[in-house]
């Protein structure tokens, strides 16, 4: 502790009472009251949550924080998940890795989402951590099976091992071999998303010594006979993702393994499943009434085989689902769930030539109709009317996340063929905990008059092929107070737009614009105005004075010094 | 109303060879199938800098804007303007049907019919249009465009749903297309799974020869341990006892999950349901059918 702090009585209740307080923002303003209270609250932090990692430099968070245990980062744009970012782009780990080698040798945990990450950075983070415990990658790039042989090997105290969707290079599953024999304290294994073999019986191995295991989502390739072996090891688990639900069982198979999940007392969340045939769904119906998450969004379920399930699943708070399950399946859904809080579905083949399935608004409106208390929803979807969205949130005005996709752009209500302004009306005025909102379908500035008046607490808007002119990006600007992230493609917003958002940037972490009007002049007059901002813009490939792709968010660390060629800090 | 035309998801579509230039000629000549044209409305989209927005531009004035909107097609080559676009391609358009009262912030009145001046006015709307009708071609569809990164979904999900459905379209359905249609053939207690090809048969017959000749080392051995005398002729006829004989039973799974007997159905039904081939062992085969399992007896003695 800093000897400087006095030793107050407030000081001394602060030393006591910080150690229970996790949030990051409730932490954030108890360092704002003074410099001692600062002084306490940075020294006791032992978690820190980095949003955007070119906002600060890795040196500042040593600085600042000398007791970290754990770290999560993100990196790159959203938008980067949909190849909207080029690669090479940066937010690399490395450069953290290394301040991290030097000031946090006993850290602990490292979630990265969006981050590039190689085999050597694994290998360094392996090596450098004596402590380290658990290790956590969603949408990152750059690393492969090998990497994760190097976390196996080095990393004795392991807990937790989750890969989640990431851009990686997966060689073999040998990396499984890897963990010592006498290695038993992982907690939470997840690797669904790796399409290469494990050895079985390395796996049922290393399953049956990790007694504390919580969590384990096996990739497809595990069959129903070996999942039957595994869960023998796990009736403690809590969660389970599955390998394929498409193996034929005889009787007596099926008896064994509906034994097995019947002993998995404590099982709240199941995925996986890959393929399944109905006959062997059934053998989850003993279990489903204490499931309160079912990620089906990779297996593709008709809409019979869907509602036989979710009959059985009365306590469900959160569902995803593919929309081969149809309106028909969504209608089950509004039956049997009544405790739903959030819904995903989302489209099994968006690429299709022939799309003629998947769900349409009475789907959505089934659902709000049986499960008032929804407060997530991402559906993709076909078609969608002003007065369907009107009436699923009269139905459940409590949405906090509001993401809908009509994946035509630009299309309008199918029905009246108007624009979709008044839905996105009816969710900003209906919804007023509204924190997270995703627009679709034709919209013009309209929608944007909307959000500014209504949606106060909006936190994160996205917007696609949408708007008029420069007014409707104004409009949000102006109206929402408590906007932090502002994603924008395919829109006709120009420099006008862009500058109408000055002084608001500094208090939102990013805001990207691609394929806008904006010119690379009118980035540059933001940069100007706005040194505290990083302004990165990538030009158009044919016309060296559009920017194509514009990136702008407030940084204590300055203009990053390894941005690639092609993204010119402004 | 004779049915829309389906559009992909950024409205391109096949379009009638004669009725498809969305140039501003176009929508003013009247032909009789264009006679919809002039009531149909083409919204530019976002990001044209056209006059779709209220102003009066071209398409180049736009801070040397002069891309179309879909600048991220993966399929098409080089970016293009929209009237370029308009009259290069053959399958353009937005065809959108507005209503009456479209209350919107901006723009001033633009003509309609214009081709170059598309987009919504103000209040004072003209009056509903109807949709547009177009004919599909009736060959190949065109490959239709893709916008990169629409609709948003991470490309782990898109591979992975991606390698589900060709998987399924492989047997289900290929029968139905091309030339043909492999499925997997198990025999109970051999090491390993083979294809054949369905369509290189066109009766049980063929098809049985060609298993007996597939699995026949599988069998040899089984001959002989299981006391069964050797025979001459060897190999095929060996397994000829077995399969149609005594110990298997060559079954089938069909598109609804059930497993059946091979050679109840005519061969083409057959062909266009199996999905996967199994040669069991005749004491599982019980559930099949009860004459089966007679027959498995009467062979035994």
């Amino acid at each position: 502790m800093d000897p400087s702090i006095k030793s107050t009585k407030e000081i001394e209740v602060l030393k006591q009472v910080l150690p229970l307080i996790t949030s990051h923002k409730d932490r954030n303003s108890v360092s704002q009251v003074c410099k001692d209270f600062y002084n306490v609250e940075r020294c006791s932090r032992t978690k820190v949550f980095i949003g955007n990692c070119y906002s600060v430099s890795p040196e500042m968070v040593a600085r600042r924080f000398p007791n970290i245990r754990s770290v999560t980062l993100k990196g790159k744009p959203r938008f980067s998940d949909f190849n909207l970012v080029p690669e090479n782009w940066g937010a690399d780990v490395q450069s953290w890795l290394q301040v991290f080698a030097e000031f946090y040798p006993l850290l602990e945990e490292l979630r990265l989402k969006r981050m590039t990450v190689s085999d050597a950075s694994l290998e360094f983070l392996a090596t450098s951590f004596l402590e380290f415990r658990a290790l956590s990658l969603a949408s990152c790039d750059g690393f492969s099976t090998d990497g994760l042989e190097a976390i196996a090997t080095h990393c004795k105290a392991l807990t937790e091992l989750d890969i989640q969707e990431n851009d990686m290079d997966d060689v073999s599953g040998d990396w499984l071999s890897y963990f010592p024999e006498d290695f038993v304290s992982l907690e939470v294994l997840n690797f669904s998303s790796l399409n290469s073999d494990v050895s079985f019986d390395v796996l049922e191995d290393l399953v049956c010594r990790c007694k504390s295991l919580r969590v384990l989502k096996v990739n497809k390739n595990i069959t129903l006979e070996q999942l039957e072996k595994l869960l023998i090891w796990t009736p403690q688990l809590m969660e389970l993702g599955t390998g394929s639900f498409y193996q034929e069982l005889v009787p007596h198979q099926f008896r064994m393994l509906e034994i097995a999940f019947e002993k998995c007392k404590n099982l709240s969340t199941l995925s996986g499943l890959w393929e399944a045939t109905s006959h062997n769904l059934a053998v989850l119906f003993p279990i489903c009434a204490r499931l309160t998450f079912l990620n089906l969004s990779y297996v593709n379920l008709q809409s019979a085989a869907l509602t036989e399930l979710i009959a059985h699943c009365s306590n469900l708070r959160r569902l995803w689902v593919l929309d081969t399950v149809e309106d028909k399946g969504l209608e089950a859904v509004g039956s049997c769930c009544p405790l739903l809080e959030e819904l995903r579905v989302f489209p099994a083949g968006p690429f299709d030539q022939d799309m003629n399935y998947g769900v349409t608004e009475s789907g959505l409106v089934a659902v709000s109709n049986g499960c008032r208390r929804l407060k997530y929803v991402l559906y993709f979807c076909m078609q969608m009317t002003n007065d369907a969205v009107s009436t699923v949130v009269q139905n459940c005005p409590d949405f906090t996340h509001f993401r809908l996709c009509i994946m035509k752009p630009c299309q309008p209500d199918y029905v009246t063929g108007e624009p979709m302004d008044e839905a996105f009306g009816a969710v900003v005025k209906s919804c007023t905990k509204l924190e997270r909102l995703s627009l679709s379908g034709l919209l013009t500035d309209l929608t944007f008059e909307y959000i500014g008046k209504y949606a106060k607490k909006l936190e994160i808007l996205s917007v696609a092929f949408a708007g008029s002119s420069d007014l409707g990006m104004q409009l949000v600007l102006e109206g929402c107070p408590m906007l932090r992230k502002l994603e924008i493609r395919d829109c006709p917003f120009g420099d006008a737009a862009l500058l109408s958002g000055l002084e608001k940037y500094e208090s939102m972490r990013s805001l990207w614009m691609s394929t806008c009007n904006l010119t690379v002049n009118g980035c540059k007059e933001l940069a100007k105005e706005m040194p505290q901002l990083n302004v990165e813009v990538i030009k158009d490939e044919e016309n060296d004075e559009v920017a194509d792709k514009v990136y702008v968010y407030r940084s204590l660390a300055g203009p990053r010094s390894d941005a690639p060629p092609f993204v010119v800090s402004l | 109303m004779s049915t829309l035309q389906e559009h992909d998801y950024i409205g391109l579509s096949e379009m009638d060879a004669a009725s498809d230039k969305l140039s501003s000629s176009d929508v003013s000549t009247d032909n009789e199938k264009n006679n919809l044209k002039e009531t149909e409305l083409r919204l530019g989209l976002p990001g044209l800098g056209l006059s779709l927005f209220g102003e009066e531009k071209d398409n180049k004035s736009v801070g040397g804007l002069c891309s179309s909107p879909f600048k991220n097609f993966a399929s098409s080559g080089a970016k293009r303007g929209f009237s370029d676009a308009i009259d290069g391609s053959n399958n353009w358009g937005l065809s959108v049907k507005v209503g009456s009262e479209v209350d919107l912030k901006r723009g001033g009145v633009d003509e309609i019919h214009g081709a170059h001046k598309l987009g919504f006015t103000g209040a004072n709307f003209s009056p509903a249009l109807k949709v547009v009708e177009q004919k599909k071609v009736s060959s190949v569809p065109a490959p239709k465009a893709q916008v990169i990164g629409w609709p948003p979904i991470r490309s782990f999900r898109k591979n992975t749903l991606a390698t589900n459905s060709t998987k399924k379209t492989d047997v289900v359905e290929a029968s139905s297309s091309s030339g043909c249609l492999y499925v997997k053939v198990s025999m109970d207690g051999a090491p390993y799974l083979r294809k054949v090809d369905l369509k290189t048969y066109s009766n049980y017959t063929e098809l049985s020869s060609a298993l007996e000749k597939m699995f026949s080392c599988f069998t040899i051995g089984q001959c002989t341990s299981n006391g069964l005398p050797e025979r001459e002729g060897l190999s095929a006829s060996c397994l000829k006892d077995l399969v149609h004989g005594s110990e298997y039973v060559l079954s089938y799974e069909d598109k609804d999950g059930d497993w059946m007997l091979v050679g109840d159905v005519p061969w083409d039904m057959f062909t266009d349901s199996c999905k996967r081939l199994r040669i069991m062992k005749g004491s599982e085969a019980i559930g099949l059918a009860p004459r089966v399992t007679d027959k498995c007896k009467n062979n035994r003695q």
